[in-house]
C-alpha cells in the first residue's frame, strides 16, 4: 500500500461519485419537488448513453456525439413527462412504482428493437485515450480526469443554478413546500417538465462520460439507479447538497471497498476465497453506510422538508 | 375353406405391421431435427454468443436447411449469461419445445447449472464453447460432447509460450466463475516462474480501476489475462489507458484477443500474443470454405467462437447421418456422436474418452495483415495432438 | 377481558374467500394436470407450479403491502433465504420436507424479525430503502459463499421427501401439494384479516397515529405482521428450491422484489386475491408473450402502465362490484 495507490483510488472514487451525482441530482429533484418514485431514471441514462454512442460513431467525432445527444436525451425526458409521467404525480408511490417500472421496460425493450441486443462500443476520443504524468512516475488515465473535470463542471454550474437564479429559487421553493410554491405563483406545469428535462441532460452526460469506461449496454440503468437512491436517501431528498456529498461520500466508499478490502482478506484467507467475499463486503458496506446514516439523521444529511 | 381367412389376416397383419413401421420410421425422419441453441445474446458477453449462433446457422446454410439429411429446425434463446435463466431456459427447450440437441453455452457457470438436467432428459449437449473441467474428469457424462476444448487447454498453451519467452514474473487476472479457475489452473500447469499476483475480478465486471492500480503496485514483467469479451475489451482499453502497456506484456487466450475485442479495441493491441485451438488462416479445405463464406454472409472475418458453432453443427450432422436420422436410438446416436466423422475447420478432429478433442493447439499474435487490418497471424503450433489434464479422472459409463 | 370483534354484519375490515367464483376457479386448477396430460404436453405443469409458488409469494407481500400499507421492497430476500436453508439442509443431509420445510420458514421468520425490529421504526421512503437495503445485503452475503455456489447457485440432488408414498419428484404431485399450500395459507390469511389482528392490522394501515393515540401497540402488530408475511416467503422459496432443484442468488436481488411488488399492484393492493391473480396475470403474459415475439417486454410493459392508467386499484378492482364486500 503506498501514496500513489491511495492517490489513484481517491482519484477513481471521486470520479465515480460525480458521475453518480449526475444522476442522484436529477433523481433527488424529480422525488423532492415532484414527490415521485421514477424508477425509470435509469432508462434516461441509458438512452443518453445509447444516443451519444449512436452519434459518435455515424459521425466519427465524441463531442458531437456528447453534445447532440444530450439534446436528443433532454428532448426524450421532457417528452416523457409531459405525456406519460405527469400522470402519476397524484398518485401514490406504490402506482408511481409500478408505472416507471412498466416505463422502465418499454425503454429496455424499445433500445433492444432499434439498436440490438449486443453492447454499443463508444471510445474516448483520441486525445484523451492515453495517460496523464501527475507526478513524476504516477500515469493517470487522462479520460478520467476529463470525467473528474466534467463532473465539477457541472455541479458549479448546477450550484449557479440552484442558489443564484429565479428558476433555481423555485425548484428549492417547490422542493421545500410544493403547495406554498403553487400559491405563490410558480408555474408548476412548466417548472415539473423543465426539472425533469435537465435530469434527462444530466443522465446523458453522465451515460455519455461513463459510457467509454463501462458499457453501452440494455439494462445499463438499473445497477446504478439503485445506488443513485442510496446516494440521494443518504443525502436528503429534495437537496442538491445532499445528493453531492452523499454521491462522494458512496463513490469513495465503494472504489476504497473494492480496492482494500479483497487484498487485506487475501492476506487472511487466500485469493479465490477472497475474491468472492471482498466485493461482498464492499457492496455491503455502501448500504451499512446508508443504514449508519439514517440511523444518526433519520432524513438524511441535509433534509429539505425539514 | 377355413384356412384361407386366417392366412388372409395373417397377412394383412403383416402388411399392416410392416406399413406401420415403414410410416413411423418417414414419419420420424421427415420430422425436423430441433437443435436448441441457448447462448448469451445479451450483456458483455452477447459478442461471443453471437458469434456462436452465426457460425452454427451458416454450417445448416451451407448444408441447405439440413441436418443429416433431414431439415433442421434451430430455436435460438437467450441465457443473459444467468445460470438462473439459463436453466430454466434450456427446461423451456428439452419440455416444450422437445428439441433433440442442445448447444450453444458460452459461459461455464451456466453450463454447469444446464448440464444435470439436460443429461436426465437423455438429450445430447454439443458445447461450442463452455468446457468445464467437472465434465471433463469426474462428472463426464455420455450424454456431453465439446466441439470447442477443455477450459484449460488456451491457457495451458500460453503458460507455456510465457515460460518459454524468459518472463519471470507474472500477474495473473480471471473473472471468478468456474472458466476462470480453470484458466488459471491451466496456466499454472505450464507456467514455471512466479506469480506476482493472482486476482478474480466479477464476472461481467467492466470498471478494472482496482485491479490496474495493483498491477501498477506489483510491477510484474508480464500480465496474463483471462477476459472473455466485453470484459476484455474493456480491461485492454484501461490497461493501455493508463500507461501500463509500455511496461509490462499483456498475453492472453484467444478469448481475449479475437476479432470480437480486436475490432473494439483496435492498434492498441497490436503485439498480443494468445493462443487457439484454430485460426482464420488455417490452411485445410473445410477452413477455406468457412472463412469465405463467413466473410460473405456477414461481412467480417470468424473468430473462434464462430468456428466452435460451425463444428457444432457439423458434428451434430454426422450424427444424425451416421445414425440414420433415428435420434430415438441414443446408443446409436452417441456411437455416432463418438466418431466424429467430418471435416472439422482446425483440420483433424478426435475425441478422447472424455468427449473432449484431442487436437493441435497454435501461438497466434496479433498484427496488421497485407491489407492493413489488424488481425491475427499464427506464429506456430504450441501443442500437438494435446488431451486435457483431467481424462484420467473421467470413468465414462458404456 | 376479551371482547370479540367480530360481528354479525360483515364490515369493511372483513374479506370474504368468494366462494362463489374461487372454488370454480379452483377446481380448474385441480383438473389442470389431467388436462395437460390429455393435451400430451407435461411442461405446463411445471409453469403452473411455478405460477403457484409466486401466487403465494405475492400474497405473503400482500398481507403486509395491501393489509397492513407497509411497502417492503426487499421481500424476495426472506424467498430467498427460504430457499437457500432447504439447500443446504439438503446438502446437510436433510431431506424430509417435515423438517426442512418447517426450518425454512422459522429462518426466514427469524430474519423478518431483525429486519422488521430495525426498519419498522421508519416511514415512508425511508422504510421502503432500508428494507431494500437490508435484502441486498442478505443478496451480497449469499453471494460470497462460495461453499453454497456464491453467484453461480447451487444444485439440489432433488425434491424434499414426504413418505406415505407421495413422491415430489413426479411433476404432478408437486404440484398438487403446492396447490394445496397455497389454498391453506389463503384460508388462513382470510381468517386472521376477519380477526381481531387483521381488523387492527387494517386499521393501523388507514390511520396510524389515531391507533397510536387510543392505545394499540402498533410496532408490536406491524412486526407480526412482518414476520408472518416473512415466514409465508420463506415457504414460497422452500418450495421454488424444491421446484427447480435449484437455489441461486439471483433469486433475491432487489429486481425480485419488484417484481412481487408489481405483481401484488396488478393484482390488487388490499384484495384478498390480488396476490393470486397478480402473479397468474404476470406469469403467464411473460410466458406467451415470449413465446410469440422476442420483445414480450414491450407488451408486458404496455399492460402494466395501461393498469396504473385504467385500473388504479388492481385488477381486482375491475371485477368488484359495488357494495359488496371485498
Amino acid at each position: 500500500m503506498n501514496t500513489i495507490l491511495i492517490l489513484e483510488q481517491m482519484l477513481n472514487g471521486l470520479q465515480f461519485g460525480l458521475m453518480l451525482f449526475l444522476l442522484a441530482a436529477g433523481l433527488t429533484l424529480v422525488f423532492g419537488i415532484m414527490d415521485m418514485i421514477n424508477l425509470a431514471h435509469g432508462s434516461l441514462y441509458m438512452v443518453g448513453a445509447y444516443l451519444i454512442a449512436t452519434i459518435a460513431q455515424a459521425t466519427g467525432s465524441f463531442w458531437l456525439g456528447l453534445g447532440f445527444g444530450i439534446v436528443g436525451a433532454t428532448v426524450f425526458g421532457m417528452l416523457l413527462e409531459m405525456t406519460v409521467l405527469r400522470r402519476l404525480y397524484q398518485r401514490d408511490h406504490v402506482s408511481q412504482v409500478l408505472g416507471t417500472f412498466a416505463i422502465l421496460l418499454m425503454c429496455n425493450e424499445g433500445v433492444r428493437m432499434i439498436w440490438g441486443s449486443q453492447p454499443l462500443s463508444l471510445n474516448p476520443p483520441a486525445a484523451l485515450s492515453g495517460p496523464v504524468e501527475l507526478v513524476t512516475g504516477f500515469y493517470y488515465p487522462a479520460y478520467r480526469l476529463f470525467i473528474i473535470g466534467v463532473g465539477l463542471l457541472v455541479a458549479g454550474l448546477l450550484y449557479l443554478l440552484i442558489a443564484h437564479t429565479r428558476v433555481g429559487m423555485q425548484v428549492r421553493a417547490g422542493a421545500a413546500n410544493r403547495e406554498m410554491a403553487m400559491a405563490m405563483g410558480t408555474n408548476v406545469q412548466r417548472l415539473f417538465t423543465a426539472v425533469f428535462g435537465v435530469g434527462a441532460a444530466l443522465c446523458a452526460v453522465a451515460g455519455g462520460m461513463l459510457g467509454p469506461l463501462l458499457a453501452v449496454q440494455v439494462g445499463m440503468g438499473e445497477s446504478i439507479l439503485i445506488l443513485a437512491f442510496v446516494v440521494i436517501v443518504i443525502g436528503g431528498i429534495g437537496s442538491i447538497r445532499g445528493a453531492l456529498l452523499g454521491a462522494l461520500l458512496v463513490g469513495i466508499v465503494d472504489t476504497a471497498g473494492r480496492t482494500l478490502i479483497p487484498p487485506s482478506l487475501g492476506y487472511l484467507v487466500g485469493p479465490e476465497a477472497a475474491s468472492s467475499a471482498g466485493p461482498a463486503v464492499a457492496s455491503i458496506l455502501i448500504y451499512v453506510l446508508m443504514a449508519a446514516v439514517l440511523f444518526f439523521k433519520p432524513r438524511g444529511l441535509f433534509p429539505t422538508h425539514g | 375353406m377355413n384356412r384361407k381367412p386366417s392366412f388372409s389376416f395373417l397377412r394383412t397383419l403383416v402388411a399392416t405391421a410392416a406399413a406401420a413401421t415403414a410410416l413411423s420410421a418417414v414419419a420420424q425422419t421427415s420430422e425436423p431435427v430441433k437443435v436448441g441453441l441457448l447462448s448469451t445474446l445479451s450483456g458483455p458477453g452477447a459478442g461471443l454468443g453471437v458469434d456462436i449462433r452465426d457460425g452454427f446457422q451458416l454450417a445448416v446454410k451451407l448444408g441447405g436447411g439440413k441436418l443429416g439429411g433431414r431439415a433442421a429446425e434451430v430455436v435460438i434463446a437467450d441465457d443473459q449469461a444467468s445460470p438462473d435463466v439459463g436453466r430454466q431456459t434450456a427446461d423451456r427447450l428439452i419440455k416444450r419445445d422437445k428439441v433433440d440437441f442442445l448447444t450453444g453455452i458460452v459461459f461455464s457457470n451456466v453450463m454447469l447449472a444446464v448440464g444435470a438436467p439436460t443429461f436426465q432428459s437423455k438429450t445430447f449437449y454439443i458445447s461450442a464453447n463452455a468446457g468445464p473441467s467437472q465434465y471433463a474428469g469426474e462428472q463426464c457424462n455420455p450424454y456431453f460432447f465439446s466441439a470447442s476444448w477443455q477450459n484449460d487447454n488456451l491457457h495451458e498453451a500460453v503458460g507455456k509460450t510465457v515460460t518459454d519467452k524468459g518472463f519471470k514474473n507474472v500477474a495473473l487476472i480471471a473473472p471468478n466463475y468456474p472458466a476462470g479457475k480453470d484458466a488459471l489452473t491451466g496456466f499454472k500447469r505450464f507456467y514455471k516462474g512466479a506469480i506476482a499476483s493472482e486476482s478474480y475480478t466479477q464476472l461481467n465486471q467492466l470498471d478494472y480501476g482496482a485491479e490496474i492500480s495493483q498491477l501498477r503496485a506489483t510491477k510484474p514483467d508480464a500480465v496474463y489475462i483471462f477476459l472473455p469479451g466485453g470484459m476484455g475489451i474493456n480491461f485492454i482499453k484501461q490497461f493501455v489507458g493508463a500507461g501500463l502497456s509500455k511496461d509490462m506484456t499483456l498475453f492472453g487466450p484467444g478469448f481475449s484477443a479475437d476479432e470480437d475485442v480486436i475490432k473494439a479495441v483496435g492498434e492498441p493491441m497490436l503485439g498480443m500474443f494468445n493462443s487457439s485451438q484454430w485460426a482464420h488462416d488455417l490452411d485445410n479445405a473445410a477452413n477455406k470454405t468457412f472463412v469465405a463464406a463467413f466473410e460473405k454472409e456477414y461481412g467480417r472475418i470468424p473468430s473462434l467462437y464462430a468456428a466452435q458453432g460451425y463444428d457444432a453443427a457439423r458434428l451434430i450432422d454426422a450424427a444424425v447421418r451416421d445414425s440414420k436420422g433415428k435420434l430415438d436410438d441414443k446408443a446409436a446416436v452417441r456411437k455416432a456422436l463418438e466418431a466424429a466423422k467430418f471435416d472439422s475447420v482446425r483440420g483433424a478432429f478426435k475425441f478422447n474418452t472424455n468427449h473432449f478433442p484431442i487436437q493441435d493447439y497454435y501461438l497466434r499474435v496479433v498484427t496488421k495483415n497485407a491489407q492493413g487490418k489488424v488481425t491475427n497471424r499464427t506464429l506456430g503450433t504450441v501443442f500437438k495432438s494435446q488431451p486435457d489434464a483431467y481424462v484420467g479422472s473421467c470413468k465414462m459409463p458404456s | 377481558m376479551q371482547t370479540t370483534y367480530e360481528s354479525s354484519a360483515p364490515s369493511l375490515l372483513d374479506h370474504s374467500l368468494q366462494l362463489r367464483w374461487s372454488l370454480p376457479v379452483l377446481a380448474l386448477l385441480a383438473a389442470l394436470p389431467l388436462l395437460a396430460s390429455l393435451a400430451g404436453d407435461t411442461f405446463y405443469v411445471g409453469l403452473a407450479t411455478r405460477v403457484l409458488i409466486f401466487a403465494l409469494a405475492a400474497t405473503s407481500l400482500n398481507l403486509i403491502l395491501g393489509f397492513g400499507g407497509l411497502v417492503s421492497f426487499g421481500h424476495a430476500a426472506f424467498v430467498g433465504v427460504g430457499a437457500y436453508t432447504i439447500a443446504i439442509l439438503m446438502q446437510g443431509g436433510v431431506v424430509s420436507a417435515w423438517a426442512a420445510w418447517p426450518i425454512a420458514m422459522l429462518v426466514s421468520a427469524a430474519a423478518a424479525l431483525l429486519i422488521g425490529w430495525v426498519s419498522l421504526r421508519t416511514q415512508g421512503v425511508y422504510f421502503i430503502m432500508i428494507t431494500l437495503a437490508f435484502a441486498q445485503m442478505l443478496y451480497y452475503l449469499v453471494v460470497s459463499l462460495k461453499a453454497y455456489g456464491g453467484e453461480d447457485g447451487m444444485p439440489l440432488a432433488g425434491r424434499s421427501s414426504v413418505g406415505a408414498g407421495i413422491d415430489l419428484g413426479n411433476d404432478t404431485q408437486f404440484y398438487y401439494a403446492t396447490l394445496a399450500i397455497l389454498v391453506a395459507a389463503i384460508v388462513l390469511i382470510t381468517r386472521l384479516l376477519n380477526a381481531r389482528f387483521g381488523h387492527v392490522l387494517q386499521a393501523i394501515r388507514e390511520n396510524e397515529v389515531r391507533m397510536t393515540a387510543i392505545g394499540f401497540p402498533v410496532f408490536r402488530y406491524k412486526l407480526v405482521a412482518f414476520v408472518l408475511a416473512g415466514a409465508l416467503a420463506g415457504l414460497a422459496g422452500a418450495l421454488l428450491a424444491n421446484q427447480g432443484s435449484f437455489v441461486s442468488p439471483a433469486l433475491m436481488q432487489w429486481s425480485q422484489s419488484g417484481m412481487l411488488m408489481i405483481m401484488v399492484i396488478l393484482g390488487g393492493v388490499g384484495h384478498l386475491y390480488g396476490g393470486v391473480l397478480g402473479a397468474i396475470v404476470f406469469l403467464l403474459l411473460e410466458e406467451f408473450l415470449s413465446h410469440y415475439t422476442i420483445h414480450w417486454q414491450l407488451g408486458l410493459g404496455a399492460v402494466l402502465l395501461g393498469v396504473v392508467l385504467l385500473a388504479p386499484n388492481g385488477l381486482t378492482s375491475l371485477f368488484r362490484r359495488k357494495g359488496a364486500a371485498t
